[in-house]
């Protein structure tokens, strides 16, 4: 329920800057400038379940690419893994698994680069109250120029993986039910692995970075919209991360398993979604603690958490000297995603020249067929947490039900606390500067949201916040410059 | 011989929302015309790595929907500007030459082709009769120029309200 605003003041941040899509941010303050209420919208209709139904299922993997164009090949890979059960396939050709595996790992190192140098960096580099100048990725390529390009650079090269593996960066094909329609000729893994060398290098930078970040300040950080939470993912039989494919694990703040290796086609077992009147985004929790107590966190801090280790030597690395500096004990630290982002953007690139180097990557084995069945469950861990595909086909090839949990609806509940908890911390009693209001986005960033996918919206809006009394008079206005 | 300038032609929009696929649309059908001089590209949305493309080119050619602009299609000059944005999924033409300048120093001659589109607002494939009349439109009146690899210039070129004001070449 909307709280009653009788003699509160009202802020909006809208849009959220410096994520994907478009989120607003209300904060209800009292007379004496204490948070009452602050609360993240998604305000944009989500419909893209409606529209696949009635559509042959061979197309899915390649239509659900159109429900965001930021993370097509997340929703490709989750769809084909789905329609592969509804082929009755359980397990594809080594070829055709392993190019999927790269086309998902070309995923991830282009998506964390992404938003590490591109949209994080300015709060990590100049602070969460710099001048909104420089706080953007211009002021990054005017004071640290060799970081700017790195980040374009390590984008650029994980698009070009998941072109050379899904046939083109637009309406990729690569992933069918049952397999892939191409191998990777030896022509394009030489293409790929000229740049390989520089951008392990340049991972390695990457995580010393946020790693530096992250142990200079943390004092700062581990109270910044920081709350103890269970966490989710997928883990391999031997409890390895495994970005592609396993079976679900959820632990709790402090470590200990709520369920382990489950089959995820049997999600809806353990997993219910909620609906709130003030946002179109659900609000997923863990059935047998309930909606109040069973949200739960997804993604790179998630992955962490939930894995024994990682398979890939210096990420493993990597992962230990983490835990060694956060406790040895499960991390709840909200800035620490960004840690273990790059931690996985190290993975991932290790993944990749590992695959690079597969005699399996050219084979001609491509497609299995099997019995058909009606209904199927895909998942992967896409970059920004775990992604639910759940499909239903008729006996006319049509599919008559889809059910999507995308990454960011699972962190729904938590990116709200993390408002909750900055809006609570830094802008009680204080004046309102845009530094403060920043402060709030930059927890929402931490969990690098694709508010377009949770919504499959479009649209652009430029940013304006409104401060406004209890009688519904501007007090203040900000603008930021319209895009 | 004439040598013809290396020139990038990007298209981006999404084709699932009818005719906000133009862009692609309008880069698939410049493909099809297989000039080796010219690169295209197509995306969903303008990125950051456009930047790195973009400054291995000496011209460059944006094409986008229109939702309100001049019908059939408009073309204007574009130069390097603020690429801030609420997101990277909104990159604009002036953002992506603005990365290009500011991390590669590349300044290529750079126009933005907006093509009147009249449906956006439905989960939908394929443009609307309009827009892919418009489509042709603007094809028959580019592929001279792409040929040619004069960009920019020339009568034709100029007629264009718009477009009159680009800078000479090279």
């Amino acid at each position: 329920m909307v709280a009653a605003t009788n003699g509160l003041k009202r802020i909006a941040i809208e849009p959220v800057t410096r994520v994907e899509g478009h989120g607003k941010v209300t904060i209800l303050l009292d007379e004496q400038n204490r948070v009452r209420q602050a609360r993240l919208h998604i305000v944009e209709f989500r419909g893209f379940e409606r529209f696949i139904q009635g559509r042959p299922f061979w197309e899915v993997p390649v239509l659900v690419q159109r429900l965001c164009g930021i993370c097509p090949v997340s929703h490709h890979l989750a769809a084909a893994k789905a329609m592969d059960r509804i082929v009755g396939v359980d397990k594809l050709t080594p070829t055709a698994e392993k190019m999927r595996r790269l086309m998902h790992y070309g995923q991830h190192f282009q998506s964390h680069a992404l938003h590490f140098f591109h949209l994080c960096s300015p709060d990590l580099l100049f602070g969460f109250d710099a001048d909104p100048q420089i706080r953007n990725v211009i002021g990054v390529a005017a004071k640290y120029p060799e970081l700017a390009v790195q980040g374009v650079m390590m984008r650029k090269y994980g698009q070009e993986v998941i072109k050379r593996t899904a046939g083109k960066k637009i309406h990729g094909t690569g992933a069918i039910p049952g397999g892939i329609n191409k191998n990777l000729s030896i022509q394009e893994r030489d293409e790929l692995l000229q740049d390989l060398d520089q951008m392990i290098t340049w991972a390695h930078g990457a995580v010393k970075i946020a790693r530096d970040y992250t142990l200079a300040h943390l004092d700062k950080l581990a109270g910044f919209g920081s709350f103890d939470s269970n966490h989710l993912s997928l883990v391999r039989s031997d409890g390895a991360m495994d970005l592609y494919h396993g079976n679900l694990r959820a632990i709790d703040a402090s470590g200990k398993k709520i369920f382990d290796q489950v089959d995820y086609s049997r999600y809806l077992d353990y997993i219910a979604e909620e609906v709130r009147p003030w946002s179109y985004m659900k609000f997923p929790f863990i059935k047998s603690l309930g909606p109040e107590n069973g949200w739960y966190r997804v993604g790179p801090l998630a992955r962490i958490n939930t894995c024994d280790y990682i398979d890939t030597p210096e990420a493993d690395k990597a992962l230990k000297e983490f835990r060694r500096a956060t406790g040895d004990k499960t991390c709840n630290i909200t800035m620490a995603y960004h840690w273990t982002r790059m931690i996985e953007l190290l993975h991932a690139i290790e993944k990749i020249r590992d695959l690079l180097h597969d005699r399996d990557l050219q084979g001609t084995d491509l497609v299995v067929t099997g019995k058909r069945r009606e209904e199927a469950v895909g998942l992967v861990e896409a970059p920004r947490g775990t992604l639910f595909h759940h499909y239903r086909v008729n006996k006319d090839d049509q599919v008559v039900m889809a059910n999507l949990i995308v990454s960011t609806t699972n962190n729904n509940e938590p990116m709200n606390r993390a408002v909750q908890k900055v809006a609570q911390d830094h802008l009680n009693g204080n004046q309102i500067t845009e530094g403060l209001l920043n402060h709030i986005e930059v927890a929402i960033r931490a969990y690098d949201p694709c508010l377009s996918c949770a919504t499959h919206a479009l649209g652009q809006m430029p940013l304006v916040v409104e401060l406004v009394d209890a009688d519904g008079n501007i007090v203040d206005v900000k603008t930021r410059g319209s895009v | 011989m004439t040598v013809r300038s290396r020139i990038l032609v990007l298209g981006y929009g999404n084709p699932g929302r009818r005719d906000d696929g133009l862009g692609p649309a309008a880069a698939a059908a410049v493909e099809a015309l297989a000039l080796p001089h010219v690169t295209v590209e197509s995306d969903y949305q303008l990125s950051v790595e456009d930047a790195a493309t973009v400054a291995q080119h000496e011209a460059v050619l944006f094409m986008d929907a229109d939702r309100s602009g001049v019908e059939p299609f408009h073309l204007r000059l574009v130069a390097p500007g603020e690429p801030v944005s609420f997101s990277s999924h909104s990159l604009s033409p002036a953002g992506v030459l603005r990365l290009a300048q500011d991390l590669f120093a590349a300044r290529p001659a750079a126009y933005l082709l907006g093509i009147r589109g009249y449906e956006f607002d439905e989960f939908a494939e394929g443009l609307s009769p309009r827009a892919a009349d418009n489509l042709r439109a603007a094809v028959e009146f580019l592929a001279p120029f792409l040929r040619a690899g004069t960009l920019g210039q020339g009568a034709g070129w100029a007629s264009q309200p718009e477009a009159s004001t680009a800078p000479s070449w090279g």
